[in-house]
C-alpha cells in the first residue's frame, strides 16, 4: 500500500507526536506494509454481522455499576506528587492564552 | 534443607515448609534475593527490586506464624510483578522513559490481594514499553535474555515475569496479556502463563495499553501454583467495572479431578506455517491427552487468519486513545525544550516513548481517522464478531481446546526487532483467544528436537469462566511428566 510522507506526517499530527526526519522515514515503509497487511479483512463479507466492542461472556452482568455514593480520593498533593511540575495545588503548564504582542502557538 | 533449595520450591511446597518451620518466610526471601543478585546480571529480568518492602511482609508472615495462626496458601511466597502494574511507593515505569521516575501512590487490586494472602513482592520485572512487543527489546532500559538460552529473547511483552519465574528468581509472577504477552514468553521459557477470561481479574492498576483486551494473569512452574494466583487475584473488584461479577471456583479444589471423557478439539487452522519441531511435540501433548481418557476431535476455527489484522486495528486505535493521557502534564516526563504547550505535548511525547510505542500510536490514530474509521476499525470489530463466534461453536461440541502457543520457539535477541510485521505474525495462535475473551494458558511441552532444544509450549483454551477445567487438562497433562518423561526426550 502507498503511504504518502504527507499522510506520515498528518497522523504524526493528530496523534501529538513531533517525529524528526529519519523516524518518519522508518515509519513510512514499515507503516505501508502493515496496513498492506491488514487489507485482507477486506475479503470478508461483513455486511450483517453486528461489530464487537467489548467482550461480553455469557452469563456475566455487562459492566456492572458500583453505588453512586462519595468516597475518598487521592489527597491532593498525593495527586500532584509525580507531576513534573506543579505549585499552589495545581498542576503548572505554559501559558495557553498569549500576551499581546507575542507569538506562539 | 540447603538455602539453594528455597528457591526451586512451588508455593504448594513453600507453604509446607512454613508449617512445617522448616524455613521461615524471611529466610525464603533472602535466598531469592541473593539470587537475583547472583543470577539477574546475566538474565537481567528486574528493573527494579524492593529487597526492604519484600523483607517487611516475609517478617510480618514469620510474625503471623510465631502467633499461630491460619496461614494463607500464598503466604510468604515470592512474587515478582510486570512493571505495567502499579506498586504503591514501588516505581512503576512500564518499560517506558516516559515513566521512568513514576511512584504510583496506590496498587493495583490483584497486587493488594495477593499481599493480603501473604505474597512478598520482591520487585519489578521488565517487559516491552508499555506491553508493546512480543520480546521485551521494546523495553526502553534493557532486553531481558531467555535463562534457557541467554542468546534468545524471553518472549513478550512480559519477558521479565517469565525468565524470572523460569530462572528461579521468583517463584510466581504476575503478568499482563494483551494479544498473547503472558503465554507466548510462558512458552518460550518452559513455564507456565495463565490468561482468565476478559473480566475474570480486576484490571484497576494495570496501565491500560488495549482496554478491551488486557488482562492480569499469574506465571508458575506449577499447574497448581498457577490456580492459587488467579484465584487470589480473581473476582468482581467495585474499581474495575469490567471485572466479572461471577463467583470464583476454588480452582485447586477439582484440579486432581482428571480429564477422563473430557472433549478435546483440535483446529487445524493452528498447525498451518508451524515450526515442524514445535507441531511435533504439540501433536505428543495430544496423544498424552488422548491416553489420558480425553475424546480428541478436529474442530474448525475458519476465520483465523484473520485475528492477527483483526487485533494489530483494535489494538492500535485503543492504545492510541490510551497513551494520549502522557502529555507531560499530570505524572512522567516532560521534555524541557519547548515554546507553547502544544509543542511541550509534541516534544514530551516524541522523546518519551520508544519506537514501537510511536509506530502503534501512528497505526491506531490512522485506523480512527475521519475517512478510515470505517474501513479499518469498524470492520476490524465485525471480523472480531466472526472470531468470537468461531469459538462459541466450537465449544458447543468440546470442553477445551488445544493449539500450539507460538508458531517458533525463542528466537535470538535482535533476529526480529527490525521489521515489525514479522514480529506481529508471530502472535497468531495467541490473538484469537484474546479478541474473543476466553481463557488460555500455556504449559511446557516438552523441548525442540535439535539443538538449543528449546522450550515449546501448548496452550490449551476454555470457554469463557470455565478457567477450572482448563487448568483440570493442564494439571492432568502435567502430572502424567508432559513430555520430559516422555519417549522421545
Amino acid at each position: 500500500m502507498e503511504l504518502s510522507e504527507q499522510e506520515v506526517l498528518r497522523v504524526a499530527e493528530l496523534a501529538h507526536l513531533d517525529l524528526i526526519p529519519e523516524e518518519i522515514k522508518r515509519f513510512q515503509p514499515q507503516l505501508a506494509a502493515i496496513l498492506e497487511y491488514v487489507q485482507k479483512l477486506g475479503r470478508l463479507d461483513t455486511t450483517q454481522v453486528e461489530p464487537m466492542a467489548q467482550v461480553i461472556a455469557p452469563g456475566a452482568l455487562s459492566a456492572p455499576l458500583r453505588p453512586d455514593v462519595a468516597r475518598p480520593s487521592l489527597p491532593q498533593e498525593v495527586a500532584l506528587q509525580n507531576a513534573p511540575d506543579a505549585g499552589a495545588g495545581h498542576f503548572k503548564v505554559p501559558s495557553v492564552i498569549e500576551k499581546a504582542g507575542t507569538s506562539g502557538e | 534443607m540447603t538455602s539453594s533449595d528455597l528457591t526451586r520450591l512451588s508455593a504448594e511446597q513453600i507453604h509446607e515448609v512454613l508449617i512445617r518451620k522448616e524455613a521461615s518466610a524471611e529466610e525464603i526471601c533472602r535466598e531469592h534475593l541473593k539470587r537475583i543478585q547472583q543470577q539477574d546480571p546475566e538474565v537481567r529480568a528486574y528493573l527494579t527490586v524492593s529487597a526492604e518492602r519484600a523483607l517487611e511482609q516475609a517478617k510480618k508472615v514469620d510474625l503471623r506464624i510465631a502467633e499461630g495462626g491460619r496461614l494463607p496458601d500464598l503466604a510468604g511466597v515470592p512474587v515478582a510483578v510486570k512493571d505495567v502494574i502499579l506498586t504503591r511507593g514501588v516505581r512503576t515505569t512500564c518499560g517506558s522513559k516516559m515513566l521512568e521516575d513514576y511512584v504510583p501512590p496506590y496498587s493495583a487490586t490483584a497486587v493488594d490481594r495477593l499481599e493480603a494472602e501473604g505474597a512478598v513482592i520482591l520487585g519489578k520485572v521488565n517487559c516491552d514499553e508499555f506491553a508493546m512487543g512480543s520480546s521485551t527489546e521494546n523495553s526502553a532500559y534493557f532486553p531481558t535474555h531467555n535463562p534457557i538460552d541467554l542468546t534468545r529473547v524471553p518472549g513478550g511483552s512480559s519477558g521479565g515475569s517469565a525468565a524470572a519465574v523460569a530462572a528461579h528468581l521468583a517463584t510466581a509472577a504476575l503478568g499482563s496479556d494483551t494479544g498473547g504477552s503472558i503465554r507466548q514468553p510462558a512458552a518460550f521459557c518452559g513455564v507456565m502463563g495463565m490468561m482468565g477470561t476478559y473480566g475474570r481479574v480486576s484490571r484497576y492498576g494495570l496501565v491500560a495499553f488495549a482496554s478491551s483486551l488486557d488482562h492480569i494473569g499469574p506465571f508458575g512452574r506449577t499447574v497448581r501454583d498457577v490456580a492459587l494466583l488467579l484465584k487470589a487475584i480473581a473476582g468482581r473488584d467495585p474499581a474495575d467495572s469490567t471485572s466479572a461479577d461471577v463467583p470464583v471456583p476454588d480452582y485447586a479444589a477439582t484440579l486432581e479431578d482428571g480429564v477422563q471423557g473430557f472433549t478435546v478439539g483440535v483446529p487445524k487452522e493452528y498447525f498451518e506455517g508451524l515450526n515442524p519441531e514445535i507441531g511435533d511435540n504439540i501433536q505428543k501433548g495430544i496423544d498424552r491427552l488422548e491416553a489420558l481418557g480425553c475424546k480428541v476431535t478436529s474442530v474448525r476455527l475458519p476465520h483465523t487468519e484473520y485475528a492477527v489484522a483483526c487485533y494489530y486495528i483494535i489494538c492500535t486505535a485503543e492504545a492510541s486513545s490510551n497513551l494520549a493521557r502522557y502529555d507531560g502534564v499530570r505524572y512522567g516526563f516532560r521534555s524541557a525544550d519547548f515554546k507553547g504547550l502544544r509543542e511541550m505535548y509534541r516534544k514530551t511525547r516524541d522523546a518519551g516513548f520508544g519506537a514501537e510505542v510511536k509506530r502503534r500510536i501512528m497505526l491506531g490514530t490512522y485506523v480512527l481517522s475521519s475517512g478510515y474509521y470505517e474501513a479499518y476499525y469498524h470492520k476490524a470489530q465485525q471480523v472480531r464478531t466472526l472470531i468470537a463466534r468461531d469459538f462459541i461453536e466450537a465449544f458447543d461440541e468440546v470442553d477445551a481446546i488445544v493449539t500450539p502457543t507460538a508458531p517458533h520457539p525463542a528466537f535470538g535477541l535482535g533476529e526480529r526487532i527490525d521489521d515489525p510485521l514479522q514480529m506481529y505474525l508471530g502472535d497468531i495462535y495467541t490473538v484469537t483467544a484474546s479478541l474473543a475473551g476466553i481463557p488460555g494458558i500455556s504449559v511446557p511441552c516438552g523441548r525442540t528436537r535439535s539443538a538449543p532444544h528449546l522450550p515449546v509450549g501448548m496452550q490449551i483454551f476454555a470457554k469463557h469462566f470455565d478457567e477450572a477445567r482448563l487448568l483440570q487438562v493442564a494439571r492432568a497433562f502435567e502430572k502424567s511428566g508432559g513430555l520430559e518423561n516422555g519417549s522421545d526426550q
